[in-house]
C-alpha cells in the first residue's frame, strides 16, 4: 500500500462496463512526510476520497479485494484516506 | 507488455525442473522504432521466436501462464512475433516482415506459419 | 491505471492463442503534463481506441484479461480499458 494525495480527477465516458460509476482520481505518491514524490496512478476510489486528501491505496491483485472492486479490472483502489502519520 | 528483439539464447543444464523443455531467450528491449531500450532480459518462449526478430514480451507472474499447468518459475514471456509496427508517425518501422528493417529483415510468406520456426540462435 | 495516448499498432501472426482477434496498440504513458513517461508499451485494446486517442491502461495482470475477456489464466498484463475525456488536476500540479 501507499500513501498519496488526490490531485485531481478522470473522466472517462465509454470504458470497461464494470468501471462505470466508479469514481477514478489521480493520486501523486507522497512521502510519510507529506512531500510529493515522483510519478501518478489512476485509482479508483472506495472510500468517498476528496481534492487534496492524503489516502492509503492498494495496488496490484489487492485492489480487488476493496469494496466493490471484486472481479473488476481495476489495479489500484484507494482504500483509506489518512488522519494522520506518526513518525518516531 | 513490451516490445523486444531477440538477440540470443541462453542454454542451462541445471535449472528448475519446470523450466526443463522452455527455450530461453535473451531479449533486447526496444521502443517502436526499433530503438534498444534499457537492459537485455531473459526470457522464455510460447512463441517459437528466432534469433533477430521483434517481439512482444509479457512480465510478472503472467508470464507463466502460457505453460500452465506447469508452473516454471519465470518473470518474463515472449507471447507473440511482431509482423509490423504501425505509428502514427511516418517514421513507422517494418518489425519482422519487410526486408531492409533496421534489425529485422527476414522476409516471412504471409499467412501463419508453422510453430516453431524461429531461426536457431 | 496510467494514462497514456495510442501512438500505433501492431501486427503478429504467431501470438499467444488469448490475444487472437484483439487489437494490439503501442501506447506512449504520460506524465500529467502530457509529457512522454517512459517508454511505450504494448497493450491489448478492449474498448475499441485508435491512434491519437488519450486512454487507460490497466497494468494488472487480472485487470487487463478479464478487460479483454480472457479467462483468467491468460498471459495478458496490460489493457486499454477506456477513453479519457477530460483530466482535472488541482492548481499547481503537474
Amino acid at each position: 500500500m501507499i500513501l498519496a494525495r488526490v490531485v485531481g480527477t478522470v473522466v472517462a465516458t465509454r470504458k470497461d462496463p464494470r468501471l462505470e460509476g466508479k469514481k477514478l482520481l489521480i493520486l501523486k505518491p507522497v512521502s510519510p512526510e507529506g512531500h510529493d514524490e515522483s510519478g501518478y496512478v489512476v485509482a479508483v476510489d472506495t472510500v468517498g476520497a476528496g481534492n487534496r486528501e492524503r489516502v492509503i491505496a492498494v495496488s496490484g491483485s489487492s485492489a480487488r479485494m476493496a469494496e466493490g472492486c471484486k472481479d473488476k479490472p481495476v489495479d489500484t483502489a484507494i482504500v483509506g484516506i489518512v488522519d494522520e502519520v506518526h513518525l518516531d | 507488455m513490451y516490445l523486444g528483439r531477440v538477440v540470443g539464447c541462453v542454454w542451462a543444464t541445471v535449472k528448475d525442473p519446470n523450466l526443463e523443455g522452455l527455450r530461453m531467450l535473451v531479449v533486447q528491449p526496444v521502443t517502436p522504432d526499433l530503438r534498444n531500450a534499457g537492459k537485455r532480459i531473459v526470457c522464455t518462449d510460447c512463441a517459437g521466436a528466432g534469433a533477430g526478430e521483434v517481439v512482444y514480451w509479457v512480465r510478472s507472474k503472467e508470464a507463466s501462464f502460457p505453460f500452465l499447468p506447469q508452473e516454471p518459475p519465470t518473470d518474463a514471456t515472449v507471447v507473440g512475433i511482431v509482423d509490423s509496427v504501425h505509428l502514427k508517425a511516418a517514421e513507422a518501422p517494418a518489425a519482422n516482415g519487410t526486408p531492409g528493417a533496421e534489425g529485422g529483415g527476414r522476409p516471412r510468406p504471409a499467412g501463419r506459419r508453422p510453430a516453431a520456426k524461429g531461426r536457431p540462435c | 491505471m496510467l494514462i497514456a495516448r495510442v501512438v500505433g499498432d501492431l501486427t503478429a501472426t504467431q501470438k499467444h492463442p488469448s490475444h487472437e482477434g484483439r487489437k494490439i496498440l503501442v501506447v506512449q504513458p504520460l506524465n500529467l503534463d502530457g509529457t512522454n513517461r517512459g517508454d511505450a508499451l504494448v497493450a491489448l485494446d478492449a474498448v475499441g481506441a485508435g491512434v491519437g486517442d488519450r486512454v487507460l491502461v490497466a497494468t494488472d495482470g487480472f485487470a487487463a484479461m478479464t478487460a479483454v475477456g480472457r479467462p483468467p489464466g491468460s498471459p495478458i498484463d496490460m489493457a486499454v480499458i477506456g477513453f479519457i475525456d477530460h483530466v482535472e488536476l488541482l492548481p499547481g500540479v503537474s
